[in-house]
């Protein structure tokens, strides 16, 4: 397609929805001001005509699919036949299931953690020193980058050459620096993984920071500042009066952390497809969607998986919302 | 005050490794994309900022060259491009001594014609028989190398390894896919925030349950309900309309959450004013909300640009890998695999398919952050 075929593709597609909007409003104002007994029928209308294309979208996009997944979760691999547990029996007793398994909790541990631990402690720094904000836009600026980008500027720096050659991955050149021998270090197993957690927690520390280095500006400083006339020091203030304050706060990044960790999809792939021993649910999933012309059995049982990873925070959002909705 | 001070000096200390941990990589990337992709393959990006040592191959220029004069035959040329800045050191005529001369010796080829090299470059051939092979002869040259950076990679990749067309296609996809959520969205959280109907709570906790729905669990049956249209209407399953409306359900709850949590912060005296004035629903919204939305808005649509330019998955279920559709980070993915150990072109399609992202970033960083941390105070 050429570039103008293109933008008209582009402009069409949105001045459908521009025109829905605009169009119905022009019929019900014209149907709408010819009688007072309309005018009631004319508000409902109103209502579904603002609602209808979200709700269509929302039905068949997430709705739908959550149950059909489950459904096909059931089903062999064309949905065809239905095997009962046979596709959750397979699961259990397959070793990449177990490893992907074994691999999501360490991820759900360790990134979440430690991109809170290292947001809450820069926040906290560049919160005191003038050139903070600085600091502050640095480490966030990964937030913007594609999981792929990130894939590459890491494997740049994990890349290896043989010893005796000069290493161009800066990694392996601070290894070689201090004498010991270069590593390829995406091929060993078990640390293979925490290399590509340092993606991740690279990545969303940015998260975590901007959103405590908001929360931190709620502290009362008379609080803070009566710490410190009374003698606490730095660490005191940080361990007894700012991360309790923070605990809500810390929660939420918490949360929202985990819920992108178990769906990490993009940094397993681009780097090593799931390949000694590195293999995660969604990349596994991926895999089964069209391995073999596809099983969406088991992609489904893969999907589910993830799901029942996030229930207990759906849950508890669904929770909050309510105690919020009756105050 | 002196204890203050202490931990201050600390506090900018570990700040800087921090800061220095976090740039190193982009910027590693970025200098790397500059270099030349010889050097690049050969040395650390760190080493680019100080003259290298590099040796070469140069092949002189054949019998077509050559010109007459006192009786010699000559051919004149340089080896390295003007305004190189390389400055060679030795040089060689075998490949077994490949740096046997010092620059300004003249060096004898075998059938008695003779060589000689500047440190710029220039070389002076002569012989007193004619030269009559078409090819030249192999020089290697050792030289000292100043920091070059060149925008030759970039454009490498944008033409001939087919990132152009990407970026074109990544932009097709990320437009209507911000804008389409926009526009319904922002009807759906205006109805649920001001229309009163019943089954609104419902509705309402739905999206919030739909927030954090994995996006996994829809690639199934969305895939398979694309086959079937493609089938049943004889079009391709495959298309830019498919992905803006798969990224639009993917993005729908998020964005109609975060206009939700705008739009009830507005003065509800404001719209039952202007519904007491006789304005429908649409009025109120288009000359009321909109106007008052546009921050919201602005915060909306960079978060879910930024979503929808930076994924992979959809782009892999839901577009082809055709040249013609292919999205940039499923083309920079397909890179990384075929051309793995080509860092020039990894480094530079990556900083290519991080431009646009970045620019939003450095321009609009304000709008960004304050999406990010509205959309944090729930879900």
């Amino acid at each position: 397609m050429t570039i103008f075929s293109l933008a008209l593709t582009v402009l069409i597609g949105i001045l459908v929805f521009v025109l829905f909007f605009h169009i119905s409003n022009i019929l019900l104002d014209y149907f709408g001001k010819r009688s007072s007994k309309i005018f009631k029928l004319e508000n409902s209308f109103r209502v579904v005509i603002f609602i209808a294309p979200a709700f269509i979208i929302l039905f068949v996009f997430i709705i739908y699919p959550v149950f059909e997944t489950i459904r096909l979760s059931f089903y062999d691999k064309i949905g065809r036949e239905f095997l009962g547990w046979s596709n959750y029996a397979w699961a259990i007793k397959d070793p990449d299931f177990r490893r992907s398994i074994l691999n999501n909790f360490g991820w759900l541990l360790i990134v979440p953690t430690l991109s809170t631990f290292f947001g809450l402690v820069i926040a906290n720094l560049a919160d005191r020193i003038w050139w903070g904000t600085i600091a502050k836009s640095i480490v966030f600026m990964p937030m913007a980058i594609s999981f792929v980008g990130a894939g590459v500027i890491w494997k740049f720096i994990y890349d290896y050459r043989g010893p005796g050659q000069e290493q161009i991955g800066l990694l392996n050149a601070i290894v070689v620096a201090f004498g010991f021998e270069p590593q390829a270090w995406l091929t060993i197993p078990i640390w293979n993984n925490l290399f590509l957690m340092a993606i991740m927690i690279w990545i969303q520390t940015g998260l975590a920071l901007v959103i405590f280095s908001a929360a931190l500006r709620s502290i009362p400083s008379e609080t803070l500042d009566a710490a410190r006339i009374d003698g606490a020091s730095e660490l005191k203030i940080f361990w007894s009066i700012i991360i309790p304050y923070l605990q809500q706060t810390i929660l939420v990044i918490w949360t929202i952390i985990t819920i992108l960790v178990l769906k990490v999809f993009d940094i397993i792939y681009a780097m090593t497809n799931g390949q000694w021993q590195t293999e995660v649910l969604a990349n596994l999933m991926y895999d089964w969607m069209f391995r073999g012309g596809g099983d969406s059995g088991r992609g489904s049982v893969l999907a589910f998986c993830i799901m029942i990873g996030v229930i207990p925070i759906l849950g508890w959002n669904l929770y909050q919302h309510r105690k919020d909705q009756k105050i | 005050m002196k204890k203050f001070s202490i931990s201050s000096i600390f506090a900018q200390l570990l700040l800087i490794v921090f800061v220095f941990v976090w740039i190193a990589p982009t910027f590693g990337l970025f200098i790397s994309s500059l270099r030349d992709k010889d050097v690049l393959a050969i040395s650390g990006w760190w080493t680019s900022f100080t003259t290298t040592d590099v040796n070469e191959i140069y092949r002189t220029k054949g019998m077509e060259a050559q010109i007459e004069e006192d009786g010699y035959f000559i051919i004149k040329d340089k080896v390295f491009e003007e305004g190189s800045g390389k400055v060679i050191s030795r040089f060689g005529i075998t490949s077994k001594n490949i740096d046997e001369f010092m620059v300004g010796e003249i060096a004898v080829f075998k059938d008695g014609s003779e060589i000689s090299i500047d440190e710029k470059g220039n070389y002076f051939w002569r012989s007193k028989e004619k030269f009559t092979k078409k090819k030249g002869k192999r020089i290697f040259v050792s030289a000292t190398s100043p920091p070059i950076f060149t925008l030759d990679n970039y454009k490498e990749v944008l033409l001939r390894e087919g990132l152009g067309q990407a970026f074109i296609n990544t932009f097709a996809v990320a437009i209507p896919s911000t804008l389409i959520p926009l526009i319904i969205c922002s009807f759906f959280a205006y109805s649920l925030t001001w229309m009163r109907f019943f089954g609104r709570d419902l509705l309402l906790a739905t999206v919030i349950a739909a927030l954090v729905v994995p996006l996994q669990m829809s690639l199934i049956p969305i895939l398979s309900i694309y086959n079937d249209i493609g089938a049943l209407f004889g079009v391709a399953a495959k298309s830019f309309p498919g992905i803006w409306m798969a990224h639009t359900g993917f993005g729908l709850a998020s964005t109609t959450f975060l206009l939700w949590n705008f739009l009830k912060s507005l003065p509800n005296e404001m719209m039952e004013a202007a519904r007491v004035d006789g304005a429908t629903h649409y009025d109120t919204f288009m000359k009321i909300v909109v106007p008052l939305s546009i921050p919201a808005f602005a915060s909306i649509f960079i978060l879910q640009f930024l979503w929808v330019w930076n994924d992979l998955l959809v782009g892999l279920v839901f577009l082809d890998k055709h040249p013609s559709e292919i999205i940039l980070t499923a083309k920079l993915k397909e890179l990384l695999g075929s051309r793995g150990e080509n860092w020039e072109i990894l480094t530079t399609g990556a900083f290519i398919s991080m431009s646009v992202p970045l620019l939003i970033f450095f321009s609009l960083q304000r709008y960004f952050i304050r999406g990010l941390v509205a959309g944090s105070v729930k879900g």
